[in-house]
This record gives structure tokens, C-alpha cells and sequence, in this order.
């Protein structure tokens, strides 16, 4: 009985195709520009934000401004302004606008020696946590590095929440889903500022393209001192804290 | 009813009296085939059903209104939710334990205790599962947790720790319930071969599946049950450990520790021998079972919990150590939080529990006293909860942002759901000591035939008296 072997591949075509297989593979592992069919990542935005430390006034225009554009919920923040007080004893005291008028509290505090607020929203994180622990995927970062969650798609588990360590995630209590600043994506994706940079009068946010060289985010990122929150985390953290003082955790 | 001297004699035995293989069978078969209950059960099983209905609002409620009626906050965004569902999967492991690596290793004091252990493993297991789902902000998309395919392309995203919860404990459960079935398929065999009621004939044919007592239905059994008892073995060790990465994979401090997984494991058969103990110390009375459950059955169960509690005790130390040796402030702020912050007098309270009481257990005299026993299990079972009080609330209220530190304060829904879910618990026991029987019947049969009993002679003697 006799083997119908046309078509077939001989032993050494397998061999062939087999060793330039592996071989491709490998090189596409090794300079894996050879994958990318052109595209060079430069040419999309890179969104980052920068925080002036030193001209904020705790006025809490932005945190107005932010629950009017993106309808957040009483008693949550997509972003916050921190207060803090160093008396001379070296006790750092902190503490939010947290009614719904964003007025801080007349509280005056003795020995106080130094004291400054620190805007603080989400950090756009390069490696962020909460992308890792959503698990089904909600959270995402889109091309341009914002952070997003599809609100249709969390199942409200509350996991991103407590993996955030820089505490800008809420579920949201009407909605059932996790909530957070979105830069104002759909402001930005229009070429608009975010809310909370517009409505800021001290220029203390700023929000730019950090594969732009020219824009102003670049340019103070090149002429500042700046460090980011919890470095030690290895979440690298888009948002730039210009002159920030050690307090400030 | 028999009745139990008030101080019981110790002996290594772990079957006491002079049995036969009729007599075993008697014993642990009438408590099912006998239309009257006790006392005890009749008012246990009435206020673990009201417990039950508690339970059955509180989720109807939760599920309706969602989860803004619990008193979870930013930060303490899980609570009473998360720290139930740890509590009871760590109780839950205690049966597998008993059942798979102690028949693994051919230690003959399983036998009594093996069958309702599974039992509580399964029952702490499904309470376990209710909070998971439960706590989903939209629990009627609970699914998305699972692969399944959809014309989405919408997948599940491993990486996350809650992924590999879902699919340890459905494992977990999936097999244990497997091996709690294969091994009493025996058994119901023999009740119903004798129930007298034809329902409970056809209740208890139908789950014995045809099992005629043949050497060739023994020689499968034999295999299959093995099988299971192998693939048992490294889920008690794994499940708890997924448990742990929820927190140990997270970046917060008191969560981020390498110690969790044998820690949790460790803590998790201390807290699931002390809920066999609970259970068994009563059954035991209420039933007439001194000799099948004997007091050696007591003093190993307390010997496990005093091994287990010291790797517990070890866990809490490194901790400690951790926290100062790592030099990080936010670790050493952690453990000063536990022991001196808002939530301290809970660390100092699981530490009298977990530490203090579990040190009792050294003394033979307390370990072979019921009355002893039972306390240091119930402190146990209390401290255990409050160790995942812990971990959760403590850790989270103070986390790395102080603008943001805030107190949890639990509402009726999160302590009612609680409460309720240990009335769903007791429920199930107080329906399986009805239905099935609780001690295994073929395999104290084998118990008295390795201890020399149950010869026809015997047996014949026995029937006379």
C-alpha cells in the first residue's frame, strides 16, 4: 500500500523552516523596532502633568473646576489640594478641603514654621498598579499615557482603589465604578486644556507633551528641580512635582 | 443519649468501648434514620435559620441598593467584606487537611473527625464565596472574573491576584466537594439499605449511585479516592496562598510582605482546627460520640493548633521585624498604627487570643479538658477575625496619604451580613448532621477491624446485650 507523499514537507524543509523561524523570532526579540513597522512611538503625545509647589494658594479653583466638568460626586475628588503645616517641634500636619465648598478651615496652629499646599491628583503612572490588579482589565493606558477606566467594563471590585498609593481612586457611589482623573481626556483629546489647568490663577498646573521639546512642560522639566511621589515604588509616575519639599509623601 | 463523665479519662485510643461492626453502624446511622432530632438540634437549627434570613436581607439589600450602605470609605475601601471572606476560606481548610494529607500519611485518627471536617471546609467555603461577589460594586456582572467567550474579545486579566482568587477557590471547592462526595458514597449505600421510609430509600439510592459493596466498586473507590486525597493535598497549601497575594502582591504597607503565604497558610489551618474543635466538642455530647470521637481525637486537633498558632505567632513577629528592619517610615508607621493607633486595642485583643490563650494548649490538662478546649477554640475563632481586621482596616485607614486617613465604622449591613453569614454556616451543618451521616460508617468499620473488634463472635455478643 502505497504513501500519497506529494505536498508533504520533506524532513530537511521542516529543519529549514523551523531554524529560520527560531531565528526570526529571536531577532524580532532582540531589537524589537524590527516589529514595530515604522511607527515611531515619538510621534504620538506623551500627556505628563507638572505641579508648581511653590505658587499654589490653596484657593481650590481646580478642585471647583474639576467637579464641574467631569460631575464628581459629593465627598469625592479626582483631585485635591493637601495642607501642610511643619510646627517647630518638627509634627507635619496635613490636611484637605474636604467640604463641598473647597474652602480650607481658618485653624490656626502654634508654632507653626513652615506651611504650603500640594495639589495632588492621579500620576498617570508608566507601571501603574491599578492596571495590574483590575481583573478584568478595566483600567487601561491609552497611546498618549493617560490612565482611563472603562466604566462599563469595572465590576466595581474595588481592588485599584486600595493598590493606588497615591489614593486618587473612588468607587463612585451612584455608578458602582472605579472613578478617577482622566486629564480631561475628552478635553485633550480636542486640544483643549484640562479643567483644572484652565481654571487654575497661579499657573501652578501644568499640563503638556513631554515628546514635545518645545512645549512649556518640557521646558520647566529641563530648568526645574522636580521629583515625583513614592519613586520607590517603581511606578513612574507621570505627574512632576516642581521644588517639592521632603514633607510631602 | 449517653452521658459523658465530667472529667474524661485520657487514653490513646482513637476508638473507645468495645465496638463491633454492627454497633459503629448503629450508632452513626440512627442519628440520621431516626425521625426525632434532639433538643440541641431543634433550637441550634432554629436560631441558625433566623440567622440564615438575616443573611438572605442583608445580601438582598446590598445587591439592591449596592455597596454604599456598608460603611467602606476612601481609604478603607474593603472591610468586613474581605475580612469574612478570608476568615471563613481559612476555616475552610482544616477538612481537605484532615481528610487528604492526614489519610496521605496514614494517621488513623482522621477517621472520626475526616467526614464533618469536609463538610465544614465545604460550608465555610461557599460563606467564603458570597463576600467576593457580594462586595462587586456590580455583582450581576460577576462573570467578566471568568474566561468565557464572547464576541467582545474580552478576556479576564491575569495578572490581577482577584483572577487567580477565582480560580484557587473554585478549585478548592470544585475538589473538595468531589472528594467529600466520592468518600460518602459508601455510606450512603448503607443507609439506604437500611432506612425503613421509602423516601429516604430513594433519597439515599439515588447518591449512593448504584454502589452494590463489590470488590470491583471497593477497588475504584479505592483509586479514585486516592486520586482526589493527591490532588487535594497541594490546594490546601495553594489556596490560601492566592489568598494572601490579594494583599501581598499590593504595594500598601502591613501588605506588601513576602511572610504571607505560609503565614496565611499557617493561620488558616490553626483557625480551621479551631472551628473543627468548636464543633466537634458539642457534637460529641449532644450525640453520644465519646467513642468515636475520643479524647485522643481532642488532644492531636489541639496539638495541630498549638503547632499552627506558633507559626501564626512567628508571622506576627517578622512583621514586626520587617517593619524596623526595612527602615521604610511608612512600615515602621504601620506597626506603631497596630499597636498604639485608633484600631489598637484589636491588635492587643487578637493578641491575647492568638498568643496568650493558645499558649494554654502546652498543658495536657487543658488539652484533654473539653471545657478548656472549647474556650481557647472560641478565642481562637474570635482572634483569627480579628487578625484580618487587622491586616485590612488597621493597614488601610492610615495608609500613605494622611489628608486622606479616615475611620471605618461598620453599619447593620456589614455586621448583619457577618452575623448572617455564620447563620448560612450553621444552617448547612445543622442540614448535613441531619441527612448524612457525620461520622464515616465504613471507615470506622475498618477502625474496628485494625483495633481487633468486629469479629461475628462479637458482633453476636454485642447484639444480645
Amino acid at each position: 500500500m502505497g504513501c500519497d507523499c506529494a505536498g508533504m514537507m520533506t524532513r530537511r524543509e521542516m529543519i529549514q523552516r523551523l531554524v529560520t523561524g527560531a531565528t526570526g523570532s529571536l531577532l524580532v526579540w532582540t531589537f524589537p523596532a524590527l516589529a514595530a513597522e515604522g511607527e515611531d512611538p515619538r510621534d504620538r503625545p506623551l500627556y505628563a502633568y507638572a505641579v508648581d509647589t511653590t505658587r499654589c494658594i490653596g484657593c481650590c479653583a481646580c478642585m471647583r473646576a474639576c467637579r464641574a466638568e467631569n460631575d464628581v460626586p459629593d465627598g469625592c475628588f479626582r483631585t485635591w489640594i493637601e495642607r501642610y503645616r511643619v510646627r517647630a517641634n518638627g509634627e507635619v500636619l496635613v490636611d484637605v478641603a474636604a467640604g463641598d465648598d473647597h474652602v480650607f478651615e481658618e485653624d490656626p496652629v502654634p508654632d507653626t514654621v513652615k506651611a504650603f499646599f500640594v495639589p495632588k491628583l492621579c500620576n498617570h503612572c508608566e507601571k501603574s498598579v491599578c492596571s495590574q490588579v483590575c481583573p478584568v482589565g478595566a483600567t487601561y493606558e491609552t497611546p498618549e499615557g493617560v490612565v482611563l477606566v472603562d466604566q462599563k467594563r469595572c465590576i466595581g471590585c474595588g481592588y485599584c482603589v486600595q493598590a493606588c498609593p497615591y489614593g486618587t481612586r473612588f468607587i463612585h457611589p451612584t455608578k458602582h465604578y472605579a472613578d478617577k482623573c482622566t486629564l480631561c481626556y475628552h478635553r485633550i483629546s480636542r486640544g483643549e486644556l484640562p479643567a483644572c489647568v484652565l481654571a487654575c490663577p497661579k499657573g501652578v498646573r501644568i499640563f503638556g507633551d513631554l515628546h514635545d521639546p518645545e512645549s512649556r512642560l518640557s521646558t520647566m522639566l529641563k530648568q526645574r528641580r522636580y521629583r515625583v511621589l513614592k519613586p520607590e515604588m517603581g511606578t513612574h509616575p507621570k505627574c512632576y512635582y516642581l521644588d517639592l519639599d521632603f514633607e510631602v509623601v | 443519649m449517653a452521658t459523658e463523665p465530667k472529667v474524661e479519662k485520657f487514653d490513646s485510643a482513637v476508638l473507645r468501648g468495645r465496638h463491633s461492626y454492627d454497633t459503629v453502624t448503629d450508632k452513626i446511622a440512627s442519628i440520621v434514620l431516626t425521625r426525632n432530632q434532639p433538643r440541641a438540634w431543634i433550637f441550634g437549627a432554629a436560631i441558625a435559620f433566623s440567622l440564615l434570613m438575616l443573611f438572605l436581607y442583608t445580601a438582598a439589600m446590598v445587591v439592591a441598593k449596592g455597596i454604599g450602605i456598608w460603611g467602606n470609605n476612601v481609604p478603607v475601601a474593603w472591610a468586613l467584606d474581605i475580612i469574612n471572606f478570608v476568615w471563613w476560606i481559612g476555616i475552610g481548610h482544616a477538612g481537605t487537611l484532615i481528610s487528604a494529607i492526614l489519610l496521605l500519611l496514614k494517621q488513623d485518627w482522621r477517621t472520626s473527625i475526616n467526614r464533618f471536617a469536609e463538610a465544614m471546609t465545604l460550608f465555610a467555603v461557599a460563606c467564603a464565596g458570597m463576600f467576593p461577589l457580594l462586595h462587586l460594586g456590580r455583582v450581576w456582572v460577576f462573570y467578566w472574573l471568568m474566561p468565557y467567550p464572547n464576541t467582545f474579545a474580552l478576556w479576564p486579566q491575569f495578572r490581577s491576584p482577584l483572577v487567580w482568587d477565582v480560580f484557587a477557590v473554585s478549585t478548592y471547592a470544585l475538589v473538595s466537594l468531589m472528594f467529600w462526595f466520592v468518600g460518602l458514597i459508601p455510606d450512603l449505600a448503607t443507609l439506604r439499605d437500611r432506612a425503613q421510609n421509602r423516601a429516604a430509600q430513594i433519597f439515599y439510592g439515588v447518591l449512593a449511585m448504584g454502589w452494590s459493596g463489590s470488590a470491583r466498586h471497593w477497588s475504584r473507590y479505592e483509586t479514585a479516592y486516592m486520586i482526589l486525597a493527591a490532588l487535594s493535598t497541594p490546594l490546601v497549601l495553594s489556596v490560601h496562598s492566592v489568598v494572601s497575594f490579594d494583599f501581598a502582591v499590593s504595594v500598601l504597607p502591613g501588605w506588601h510582605t513576602t511572610v504571607f503565604p505560609p503565614y496565611f497558610v499557617a493561620g488558616a489551618v490553626f483557625a480551621g482546627f479551631a472551628m473543627v474543635l468548636t464543633l466537634a466538642i458539642p457534637l460529641r455530647k449532644i450525640y453520644g460520640l465519646q467513642d468515636l470521637i475520643t479524647m485522643k481525637h481532642l488532644d492531636n486537633m489541639a496539638k495541630v493548633m498549638l503547632a499552627t498558632g506558633l507559626i501564626v505567632i512567628y508571622g506576627y513577629a517578622m512583621e514586626g521585624f520587617m517593619a524596623w528592619y526595612s527602615g521604610s517610615p511608612n512600615e515602621r508607621f504601620m506597626m506603631y498604627n497596630r499597636l498604639f493607633g485608633p484600631y489598637g486595642y484589636t491588635y492587643w485583643l487578637l493578641l491575647l487570643c492568638n498568643f496568650v490563650a493558645v499558649q494554654f494548649l502546652w498543658s495536657p490538662r487543658i488539652r484533654r479538658s473539653t471545657l478548656g478546649l472549647f474556650i481557647v477554640a472560641m478565642f481562637v475563632n474570635v482572634g483569627m477575625w480579628l487578625e484580618r481586621f487587622v491586616i485590612i482596616v488597621t493597614s488601610l485607614s492610615r495608609d500613605f496619604l494622611p489628608s486622606s486617613w479616615a475611620q471605618y465604622h461598620p453599619t447593620f449591613w456589614d455586621t448583619g451580613l457577618f452575623i448572617g453569614s455564620i447563620g448560612l454556616f450553621l444552617t448547612l451543618m445543622f442540614v448535613f448532621i441531619r441527612l448524612l451521616p457525620m461520622i464515616s460508617i465504613f471507615e470506622m468499620r475498618d477502625l474496628v477491624h485494625k483495633t481487633g473488634g468486629g469479629s461475628p463472635r462479637e458482633s453476636a455478643e454485642n447484639k444480645r446485650k
